[in-house]
């Protein structure tokens, strides 16, 4: 089979767009991507569009085809939570490895927080609990990550403390992105004096609503831009369960067995990786699937992070772009939001953000309660 | 109402203030929520049963930000998820304090006009 590479990304500012819905802001971050990649609107002929809470439409592809002024050859919408945008890039892949098509612009983009109430967006949100089981108690999603982590952390002996370093770490990582919805500097005793939200997670171990778009051109060449072609060298999925309740076993959610699966393709191991870019809903996310990939011991993750490890110049930088947590979420989109930047970093194209030319990335994204996982391995063919 | 046949055994438990769980009758595996196939051995034979009720804490967080006007009088509450003796897990409201690892005993209760499971620890009234 032939290769599939990122050849181009785009985004909005992630944060509020007040009078903008999502196909504004994918049209956006749309033409932000063709424009990296050099390549005209004729030139796309396939489009994956991730779901919108605030648009929800039977096909919403060809709806944004249309929009764009793009007529695919194929085209249509997918849904799987968080992990949406790093899906499509594996399907997009693997079409245009196995020669259905060429380029394919893969959108994402919603006005999660302008759009509804905040109430709304929560109430949304919350349905990815078990509709009998789950939501009658007056469950949400920071509710359910709440009660992983109280079990998590009892298990492997992760503190408080511990989740905060990340929060503080993803905003430190924010504040040099100029499409960072919040840059202000945070410090542990920040978070731990945060708005307590479901025990043991404070506001600031939880995402942010935001409004936002992302896109990504794969493409069969590596496009007419600049810098190192970064190629899609391998992908992998796993679904041990949808909701919470049904998870039964805590050391065994998915991440691993999806992360195996990519690097398995790609023919490389964890030690050969030297950039990450993992999904980050809320700090207990980011502990659990760090560890659970096996990035690092159990119950050792937030050590590491002390240790400077994920930092932009340490030996695995983690979400250079501020990751959901403080970049921002806006759905389907917040995911993408790490590939952009892997792709942005592994390609040397991230301008005064440059970190040390890197050459193997890890991506990593979860939809649901880490539900749905995917996998990917991006790589910097200098 | 429940959103498919397969959970309405559930919730008309609820109704009539039972909880239950469900099991396969091929090879014994109490199951999570509820489902159309045992994941264990691929039987459809799932059978619902009664249980006592009593089961461990696993999981415990205290919700102050709730998620609709009709929870907003109701915070804090204390949100469980229970392995029931039986072998299967509930999730459900709890008194304020359990920790994980605590013996607790279910009933059904009334939460915001909805019926939950509510747990409180064993030998309490």
């Amino acid at each position: 089979m032939s290769a599939a590479y990122i050849a181009g990304a785009g985004n909005t500012r992630f944060g509020r767009h007040d009078g903008l819905g999502a196909i504004d802001l994918m049209a956006q971050a749309a033409d932000g991507a063709l424009r990296e990649a050099g390549l005209a609107r004729g030139e796309i002929d396939a489009v994956l569009c991730g779901y919108a809470t605030t648009l929800p439409h039977l096909m919403l592809a060809s709806l944004v085809s249309e929009r764009l002024g793009i007529r695919p050859a194929y085209a249509h919408g997918m849904q799987m939570g968080g992990a949406t945008g790093a899906g499509m890039v594996m399907l997009a892949s693997d079409l245009v490895r196995a020669g259905r098509v060429r380029r394919v612009l893969v959108v994402a983009g919603e006005n999660r927080a302008s759009g509804q109430t905040r109430d709304d967006a929560i109430q949304t949100l919350a349905q990815v609990g078990d509709a009998d089981f789950e939501v009658p108690n007056g469950g949400s999603v920071p509710a359910y990550y709440a009660l992983l982590a109280s079990q998590y952390m009892h298990r492997w002996g992760l503190t408080e403390p511990d989740l905060a370093e990340f929060a503080v770490l993803m905003r430190r990582h924010a504040a040099s992105h100029p499409d960072a919805q919040l840059t202000a500097p945070i410090s542990v005793a920040d978070v731990l004096a945060s708005k307590p939200i479901a025990s043991p997670l404070k506001l600031l171990d939880c995402c942010p609503i935001s409004d936002g778009a992302v896109a990504l051109v794969v493409s069969a060449d590596p496009g007419r831009g600049d810098g190192v072609p970064v190629a899609i060298t391998g992908a992998g999925q796993a679904h041990h369960h949808q909701h919470l309740s049904a998870v039964d076993q805590l050391d065994d959610l998915g991440a691993a067995a999806s992360a195996r699966r990519a690097l398995g393709q790609a023919g490389v191991g964890l030690a050969d990786l030297d950039l990450l870019a993992i999904y980050d809903s809320f700090t207990i996310t980011l502990a659990i699937l760090l560890e659970e990939i096996g990035l690092c011991p159990r119950g050792a993750s937030a050590q590491r992070a002390r240790e400077g490890v994920f930092g932009a110049e340490g030996a695995l930088p983690l979400n250079t772009h501020g990751g959901l947590l403080s970049f921002g979420h806006s759905g389907a989109a917040g995911g993408m939001a790490h590939i952009a930047e892997a792709w942005r970093q592994l390609a040397r194209r991230a301008g005064a953000r440059q970190i040390s030319p890197r050459r193997r990335c890890l991506l990593h994204a979860d939809g649901g309660v880490l539900s749905a996982h995917v996998s990917l391995v991006l790589e910097a063919r200098a | 109402m429940s959103v498919s046949r397969l959970s309405r055994p559930y919730a008309e438990g609820l109704a009539a203030g039972v909880l239950r769980y469900q099991r396969c009758a091929a090879c014994g595996l109490a199951q999570r929520l509820a489902r159309h196939a045992c994941p264990g051995c691929g039987s459809t034979d799932l059978r619902w049963h009664d249980c006592a009720g009593t089961g461990t804490v696993v999981a415990i967080t205290e919700v102050r930000r709730a998620p609709a006007d009709a929870w907003r009088a109701l915070v804090p509450y204390t949100l469980v998820l229970v392995d029931l003796d039986e072998g299967a897990r509930l999730m459900g409201h709890g008194v304020a304090g359990l920790a994980i690892g605590q013996r607790v005993s279910g009933r059904v209760a009334e939460a915001a006009g909805q019926r939950v499971p509510h747990f409180a620890p064993i030998g309490s009234a």
